[in-house]
Order: C-alpha cells, then structure tokens, then sequence
C-alpha cells in the first residue's frame, strides 16, 4: 500500500497539543481535522504523520488509534519563529524520504501556503479546497463560487490536497498501531528564513465551535447596526458558529476573523442562518454551499432571499430573540 | 518603446521598484462558465478586484517616497490571452506607471504550478526589484496558491496575506513590516526586501480612475513579451506544463427561493419549527 503523509500544525508557541480547533472531539488531544484527514488518508493507503512540534502520549494514542504506522516531528523552533516556508521545508525532507502518493494537508490559508511550497519543492500538482477523495487521488471541490462541482487531479507521482473541513466524517482505523516516532532534523534553505514572525497575539477563544468546522452557522450583516447580540444569543442557543458579513467586520463590530464570504470564510454548514444581510455576490460566495439557508431581512427584495429555504421578511430584533427563547422553551 | 530600468540604487535613496501582479478575470457580478476542456470561459472579464488592493498599496508606497519623480517605479503585471491587457489598461488609468504583459498561446491552461513559473520567469527578466505584490486570490482560480509558489521559485521571502504593509528603508536597504490576521493568532511579519507580498482587501480602500488617470494612461507604456521572450519553453507551461487536470464539472443546479414569510409577530417561533422539521434543534 501507497504512504499518505498527513500533516497536523500546531499553533505556533503553544504546548504539544495540537490545533485546538476542534470540538466535541472523541479523541483527545486532536483535531476534528486531523482526524478527517486521517480517515481520508486511509481510503487512498497507509497514512504517516508529519507533526510541526512534539507530540504528546494522548495524541502518540489517538494517532494509533488512526491506524498512524510512523511519525515524523520537528523540534526545531525555525517552524514557529518563521512564516510559512520552514513548515513547507520541513513536510518535502519527509516525503523525500517516504515517497508518499499524498500529502494532505487542512484548507487553512497557511495550509494551502505550505501546499503551494511543497508542490514547487516536490514537482507534485497541489489541488486546494477538496471536500472529497477517492482511491485514486481524485478530488472533489467546488469552484466558481459553488457553482460548478469538479473533479480535479494531480498529474505527478505525489499528489498535494488540501481538504476542507467537513468533507468525511472521522473513523478510527480497524486495527490500532503503535506509531514509532522519529525527531527529524530540518535544513532550512535561506529564503526560507526570510520572514520572520516578530509579534504574534492570540486571539481570545470564543467557545464556540470554529466556524469552517461548525454545523450550524449564525451570520449577522450591517442590519444589526452594532449590537451582534441577538446574532450571538441565537447561536449559543443553537450551539452555532458566529458568522458576519463584511460590512459588519470593516465596521469593527466582530472580528475579522468572522467574515463569510470570498475574503472571508467559506463554509457550509448543514444550516446558515443569515440576519440582516443583504446576499452580495461576495458573501453569497461563501455561504451558498450550505445545506439550508434561513434569512432574516427587513427588505423584501434582499437578494438574500433569492438563495433561502427560508425567507423571513422582517425585523432581526424581534425574530431573533423570539427564535432563541422558544429554543430555550422547547429544551426546559 | 522600452521599458524604463528604474532602481532604487542611485535615485532617491529609499525608492522603491515595485511590481504589481494584476490578473485579468471573468467578472464576479456575472454569470461565469466552464468551457471546453473544463477551462474557463474568458469573454467579458476585467482586472480582478482583489488586485486593486495590491496596486493601491504600491501606489501609496511610491507616492510616500516622490513617487515617479522620485526614482520610484510601479509596473502593472498581468500573464493572459491577448484581451488580459485590459487589466494592465485599467491598471494605468489607476495609476500605475508602466505596464508589461505576458501573452503567449502556449499559456492557455496553465495552473498555479505553470502560472508561478512563468511569472517568476517574467519578474526575473524585468531584473532587480524590490516588492513583488499580489492580491490575495485570484477571483477566478481562488486557489491562493501564485504568491506562495512564485515567493518559492524567486527563493525571495514570502510575506502573505498582509493586512497591513510598511516598508522601512535605511538607505538603499528595505524592511516590509506586515500584519498578518490568521484564525488563531495575529502576528507581526518582518521580511528585508526584495520580497514577495500578498496583500488582503482589508489593507487599503483602492482608488478609483479618474478623468486625469485616464487621459494619462494613454501615454504610459505596456510591453508585450512572448514566453520566447523571457525563456521559458512552452511545454513548461500551459496545459502541458500544469500538474492539475480537472477532469470533469458539473453544473449545479443554481439555489432557488424557498418559502418567504413575513413576520407578523411569530416568525421566530415559525423558524424554530422549520429547525424541527429538519432535525436542526
Ligand atoms: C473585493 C471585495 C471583497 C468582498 N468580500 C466580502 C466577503 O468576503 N464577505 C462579505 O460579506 N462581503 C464582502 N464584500 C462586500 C459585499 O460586496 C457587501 O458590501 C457586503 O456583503 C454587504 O454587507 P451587508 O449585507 O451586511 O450590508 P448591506 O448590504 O448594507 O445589507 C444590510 C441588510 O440588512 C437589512 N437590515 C437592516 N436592518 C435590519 C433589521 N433590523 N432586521 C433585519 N434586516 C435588517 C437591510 O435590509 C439590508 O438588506 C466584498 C466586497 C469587495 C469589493
Ligand atoms: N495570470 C496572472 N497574471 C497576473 N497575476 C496573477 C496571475 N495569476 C495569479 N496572479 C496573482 O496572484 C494572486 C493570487 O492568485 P491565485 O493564486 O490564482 O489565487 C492574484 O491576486 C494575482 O496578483
């Protein structure tokens, strides 16, 4: 059987758990995304680990319990003190060694900067934003703003995916291994030491689900004039991601990071809630692939409508809240 | 007509040569296509939006220093069929100083691998600059994936995704000082120049033509370079040269409105029974 090498980053500075994305995960220790990079991994061959940082026993388990056979890791503090590059550096010495059929790596903007590398350094086709993966490395994705579903593949002996989250749902392996664990030792080429991180902040955790990975989606536009609080109270009550449109970040009134749309996230939750958001083309962009849309807008001809399951004509003020506490009452 | 060889050396001492990547795209606000081959369907397209961001940062970048005057060079890219000059047309009436475009048969088709190659060769052939900008995705490919690979065959520093970008300059030596907004963290990236920069839309608020830029832009220059012309073989780029197929597409079916309610005082209550009814509670 072909190697899979599966690439788990970790946030840059913090202690050996991986990426704390995920939630609600069953195995400890690892990301929902890792996890559904793994279960992929196993459709299409044997998968080996490359993991930007020292593991921890937890995670060494759950790896196992993926049916991981080796792991490669790096300790070198180059991966946390430069952009980009020494992580790609890093992921093309391990696959020179292991002739993988695959890297696969998450659909993050840096995990697609490390695919772009990876792909010059190996000769190997990179295909981005994949939300599925057959046997023999074709990969699903949509394009055009959702308006096209493809088929895309690799021309080269390695293949580099990068998967979008939600594409598969996480399966241990049937039989759990052992994984050995090997430090490697990176060398860097010197443009790859060219930028260096020089001030990193965390930003504060929300606790809620993140929203590329969120079943459940609550967006709120312009319309909420300031106060995202109905936005905030339906999603907590629905156990959703907070989302947002551009109009509402640029106004300072949620973090960026929150932005739906082609600047922004694309996502596609099974549900999309969208108040007091007109339906732009750029925020339609990242949001129409959802399995269902509700729309909240005091105008009824919001183009917002035209994509909804659900059209609300009315105030996001009263419908909110009214929504959150009859949520509230059907649950107590 | 040549191109001007501009260097920050020599002129002003903190001029800057800059190059901006403009790409030429099917415009967002229509109806775009697959064509034959699963390639895209490029009548009616214009300059991407996302790279007015790139060119109003340099444009800034320039003014700062004395502009044209002052030594500065800003020089609008684009690689395309031969209508993808409209976007470097459209660049100069925004206000770049001259324009090049690549423009070859053996282009068509290329994906980001065979894209970045002959960029990357077209930059060299345009020699020594300080900033390479880009826009942080093409509104077509939307793959994100030219700056990185193009920051990789240069083997320059690659500063993406730049939320803001300054450029410090002690004489002729040039630091870019970047934000850079991720999910988890927001950091603080130094890269000394020359240097590859992807710029996001939250940097800047580009400018639009005016009267003046427009009649100005009709005396700049574009250069038009054949892949002869920069040295690359054909068969490295283009269809042949990718290492990407799209072997099928499907059209889905466009989202269509469903049930539209006005609210009449319980249409929160009537949601939270459209949730039920669809397991979502
Ligand atoms: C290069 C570029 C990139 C972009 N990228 C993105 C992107 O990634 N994501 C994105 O979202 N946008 C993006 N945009 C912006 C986009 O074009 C729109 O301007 C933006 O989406 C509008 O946000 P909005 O719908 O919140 O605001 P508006 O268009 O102003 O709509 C506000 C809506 O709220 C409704 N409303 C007001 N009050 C209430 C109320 N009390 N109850 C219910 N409804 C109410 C109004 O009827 C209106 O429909 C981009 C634009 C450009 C040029
Ligand atoms: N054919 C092209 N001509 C000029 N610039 C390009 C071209 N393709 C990509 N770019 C640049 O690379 C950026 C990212 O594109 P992409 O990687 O295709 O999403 C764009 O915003 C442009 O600045």
């Amino acid at each position: 059987m072909s190697a899979v090498l599966v690439y788990i980053d970790f946030p840059a500075g913090s202690d050996a758990s991986p990426d704390a994305a995920g939630t609600g995960t069953p195995t400890a220790g690892l990301s929902k995304m890792s996890m559904e990079l793994l279960t992929l991994a196993r459709v299409v061959g044997e998968p080996i680990v490359a993991a930007s940082g020292p593991l921890s026993e937890e995670v060494r388990t759950a790896l196992g319990s993926h049916g991981v056979q080796q792991i490669f890791q790096c300790e070198q503090s180059e991966l946390r003190e430069y952009l980009v590059a020494p992580k790609a550096d890093f992921l093309a010495q391990v696959a020179a060694r292991i002739s993988p059929a695959a890297v696969l790596l998450d659909n993050s903007a840096e995990g697609k900067e490390i695919a772009a590398r990876l792909g010059v350094a190996l000769s190997a086709g990179v295909v981005t934003d994949a939300i599925g993966l057959d046997r023999a490395l074709l990969a699903e994705k949509a394009v055009l703003a959702g308006s096209y579903l493809v088929k895309a593949r690799a021309t080269t002996s390695v293949a580099v995916i990068t998967v979008k989250a939600n594409s598969v749902t996480p399966e241990q392996a049937a039989h759990a291994t052992a994984p050995a664990v090997e430090t490697v030792k990176v060398s860097f080429g010197p443009a790859s030491l060219g930028t260096r991180i020089v001030e990193r902040t965390a930003r504060p955790i929300s606790g809620r689900p993140d929203l590329s990975e969120a079943r459940i989606v609550v967006a709120g536009g312009r319309g909420v004039n300031g106060d995202f609080t109905p936005v905030e109270e339906l999603a907590d009550a629905l156990g959703a991601a907070v989302g947002a449109s551009r109009a509402a970040t640029d106004a300072g009134w949620i973090e960026h990071s929150a932005q739906v749309g082609q600047t922004g996230k694309t996502v596609s939750p099974q549900l999309y809630i969208s108040a007091g958001i007109s339906g732009a083309i750029q925020q339609k962009a990242g949001m129409q692939t959802s399995t269902l849309i509700v729309a909240v807008n005091k105008d009824a001809d919001s183009p917002v409508f035209e994509i909804a399951d659900l059209g609300i004509v009315g105030d996001l003020f009263s419908v909110l809240p009214q929504a959150t506490a009859e949520i509230k009452r059907r649950r107590s | 007509m040549e191109l001007a060889a501009p260097s920050g050396a020599g002129s002003g001492a903190a001029a800057l040569n800059i190059v901006v990547l403009v790409k030429h795209v099917p415009d967002t606000q229509l109806n775009r296509r697959l064509g034959e081959g699963n390639t895209l369907d490029r009548a009616e397209s214009i300059l991407s939006e996302l790279d007015e961001y790139p060119l109003e940062a340099a444009l800034q970048l320039a003014e700062a220093r004395g502009g044209e005057a002052g030594g500065n060079m800003v020089t609008a890219v684009t690689m395309g069929p031969a209508a993808a000059v409209a976007a470097v047309k459209k660049a100069l009436q925004i206000g770049a100083y001259q324009g090049v475009h690549l423009s070859d048969q053996a282009l068509a088709g290329s994906d980001a691998a065979a894209s970045s190659l002959a960029l990357a060769a077209l930059i060299r052939h345009l020699g020594p600059v300080d900033l390479v900008l880009t826009g942080l995705t093409s509104t077509d490919g939307e793959t994100s994936l030219v700056p990185a690979q193009l920051a990789a065959r240069l083997e320059l520093p690659q500063v993406t995704f730049a939320s803001s970008l300054e450029v410090i300059s002690e004489g002729d030596s040039h630091k870019a000082v970047a934000r850079r907004d991720g999910d988890t963290y927001a950091d603080v990236v130094e890269a000394v120049l020359p240097a590859v920069v992807s710029v996001t839309d939250q940097i800047n608020h580009p400018r639009y033509p005016n009267f003046k830029g427009i009649m100005a832009a009709k005396k700049k220059i574009i250069k038009t370079l054949s892949l002869a012309d920069i040295g690359v073989a054909g068969e490295d780029v283009g269809t042949a040269g990718s290492w990407t197929v799209v072997e099928s597409a499907a059209v889905r079916p466009p989202r269509t409105a469903g049930t539209i309610i006005t609210d009449e005082g319980h249409a929160g209550i009537q949601l939270v029974e459209f949730l039920a009814d669809h397991q979502l509670l």
